[in-house]
């Protein structure tokens, strides 16, 4: 590992400590740093702070989905969003939320069926005898997407009015019915889900350069596939249950980090995972104060800051 | 050792490679010839356990392939493809590294020594001072060199290449056949190469195997295998053949 990485590294580290803290000042209700009085602490400790958190572990699960999804398929455009796997658990969770309402818990694991459930069908449909393009596997990533949204758009004609407005704000990315046991939820998986994908990073660096050359240096290809599907369903399961459809962060983030540390997974999924969390606790604090009391989704500010920064990728390389 | 016993590999009623049996001591340099589908790439995909056989053998030190760990087969053997475009911002001291992956664990660095290895085998492919340089803006016969080193670094004593010098310049074909033939004459590594070139082939290698529709048409020493009949048969191409005065090796020359 190189001193210029541990600096990165340590740099992102700080970012986040500091975005989180400017998070925590900032808000409809703005919070004095010391002595804060009761309903000053409510504020904080049960509605702030528990969004703050989930903001992050939302952001640092969608920033390693998609750095592990861009390795093992090879391609730069890959990403929960874009591959119909965030629509996947988007359309588990919305199956929870009208059939099993009372029960909190079927909706991340359904969430994580249905990530799942997306990701081997555009990979099997991506797949040819001559092996898969950047092409195939973006047109069967739009295909899946669009089928979901129209799955999902179906379903909520079953939901009432005040539901529905609610359900559709949720669905752009909404961090703001926040609970401890949904972050719990969530630092569980992008822990895990993080490990995970950095016991095959040195893999993936094979992976990369294509999956004939992964396997003749000793890669269980078939495995690592497994491996990093399972990782990138958990995590993004776990985050659209938690938050809806956050888009743009897994495909942006991945590309910057490598600007700064180069395609060393090993370097490019924890620095992802620290990065994502940053993007989203900003964008977050921006969709809760740039037009309070009222509220943006945080999906919609995402989107607005990572287009433009994935037009500038585009013309850079 | 890499012994190959009646290998055949069919696709439905299509046979692809049939019967081929031959041996790969330590030392060797085997060249394989033969005109365009005849079962080339086919036949070094299965002697690395890519491509499954139908029926037939191949064993690595008496144990067959299917029942030994991928990560044992590329401990062992190494694989000198066609390069590819790489879509993402890697070094080729980062590209050859990769090479380690078996001597490593999950979680582990590079040691100095496996820095070492890749950086001496970067300089035995013309390659020293290129560490930093970005693989995909390198040339296409760069690249190709950069696979060569990254095979080398695995430290593998069977090297498996195919078409290595197919985007390379007139210095560097040499450059690459010579580095194989030191290898295995000093080193005991052995090697089977497929390569289009003849003359290459004549130069180098201690036995030819030559492919035709996918059996072996004829194997053994250069001056046995390339003779005008046979290069007519597979290839159907008229050639002249004489000695190159200055190796005293086996010259061919077509005839168009």
């Amino acid at each position: 590992m190189n001193r210029k990485a541990i600096i990165i590294g340590l740099a992102l580290l700080a970012a986040l400590a500091a975005a989180i803290i400017l998070a925590v000042l900032l808000g409809a209700e703005r919070l004095p740093i010391f002595d804060l009085n009761e309903q000053q602490a409510s504020i904080l400790f049960d509605i702030r702070l528990p969004r703050i958190l989930l903001g992050a572990c939302v952001g640092a699960s969608l920033a390693v989905a998609g750095a592990g999804l861009q390795s093992l398929l090879r391609n730069p455009l890959a990403e929960p969003y874009l591959l119909g796997v965030s629509n996947g658990a988007a359309l588990g969770t919305m199956l929870a939320f009208v059939f099993f309402q009372s029960l909190e818990i079927t909706r991340p694991l359904l969430a994580f069926a249905g990530a799942g459930l997306a990701t081997v069908a555009v990979y099997r449909m991506a797949k040819s005898r001559a092996g898969m393009n950047v092409e195939r596997l973006i047109l069967s990533g739009v295909i899946v997407t669009t089928f979901l949204s129209s799955v999902i758009v179906m379903l909520t004609t079953l939901l009432d009015a005040a539901k529905l407005r609610s359900f559709t704000f949720w669905l752009l990315g909404d961090l703001s019915q926040a609970t401890r046991n949904g972050v719990y939820l969530s630092l569980g998986a992008v822990i895990v889900g993080t490990i995970v994908l950095m016991s095959q990073a040195r893999a993936l660096n094979l992976m990369m350069v294509g999956e004939r050359d992964a396997f003749d240096f000793g890669v269980e290809v078939g495995r690592v596939r497994m491996l990093v599907f399972g990782a990138a369903s958990l995590v993004v399961g776990a985050a659209v249950a938690a938050s809806g459809s956050v888009g743009y962060v897994g495909l942006i983030v991945p590309h910057l980090v490598r600007l700064s540390v180069g395609s060393d997974n090993r370097l490019v999924v924890p620095c992802s995972a620290i990065a994502g969390a940053i993007f989203v606790v900003f964008a977050d604090t921006i969709a809760r104060t740039a037009i309070a009391p009222r509220e943006l989704p945080v999906g919609a500010v995402t989107a607005l800051i990572g287009a433009p920064m994935f037009i500038y990728l585009l013309r850079r390389n | 050792m890499l012994d190959v016993r009646n290998a055949t590999i069919s696709y439905g009623a299509c046979e692809v490679l049939q019967e081929i049996s031959f041996s790969l001591e330590p030392g060797c340099v085997v060249v394989l010839l033969g005109a365009n589908g005849a079962g080339k790439t086919t036949l070094i995909k299965a002697l690395n356990g890519t491509l499954p056989l139908s029926s037939g053998e191949v064993t690595l030190d008496g144990k067959r392939l299917a029942d030994i760990s991928r990560r044992e087969i590329a401990e062992n053997i190494a694989v000198v493809a066609q390069e590819n475009e790489t879509r993402f911002p890697v070094t080729v001291l980062e590209f050859v590294l990769s090479g380690r992956f078996v001597h490593g664990n999950a979680f582990g660095w590079e040691s100095d020594a496996d820095i070492e290895f890749a950086k001496k085998a970067l300089a035995d492919c013309d390659l020293s001072g290129f560490e930093t340089r970005l693989m995909n803006h390198l040339s296409g016969g760069e690249r190709q060199r950069v696979v060569l080193a990254r095979a080398l670094a695995t430290g593998a004593k069977i090297l498996l290449l195919d078409e290595p010098t197919a985007n390379l310049d007139l210095a560097h074909q040499a450059m690459m056949f010579r580095l194989v033939r030191e290898r295995c004459s000093q080193s005991n590594y052995s090697a089977i190469v497929i390569t289009h070139d003849l003359n290459l082939a004549a130069e180098f290698a201690d036995e030819i195997i030559m492919l035709h529709r996918g059996r072996i048409a004829a194997a053994g020493p250069p001056e046995k295998v390339l003779t005008a009949d046979n290069v007519q048969d597979v290839f159907g191409v008229k050639v002249l053949l004489d000695e190159n005065p200055a190796s005293r090796k086996l010259r061919v020359t077509a005839i168009y």
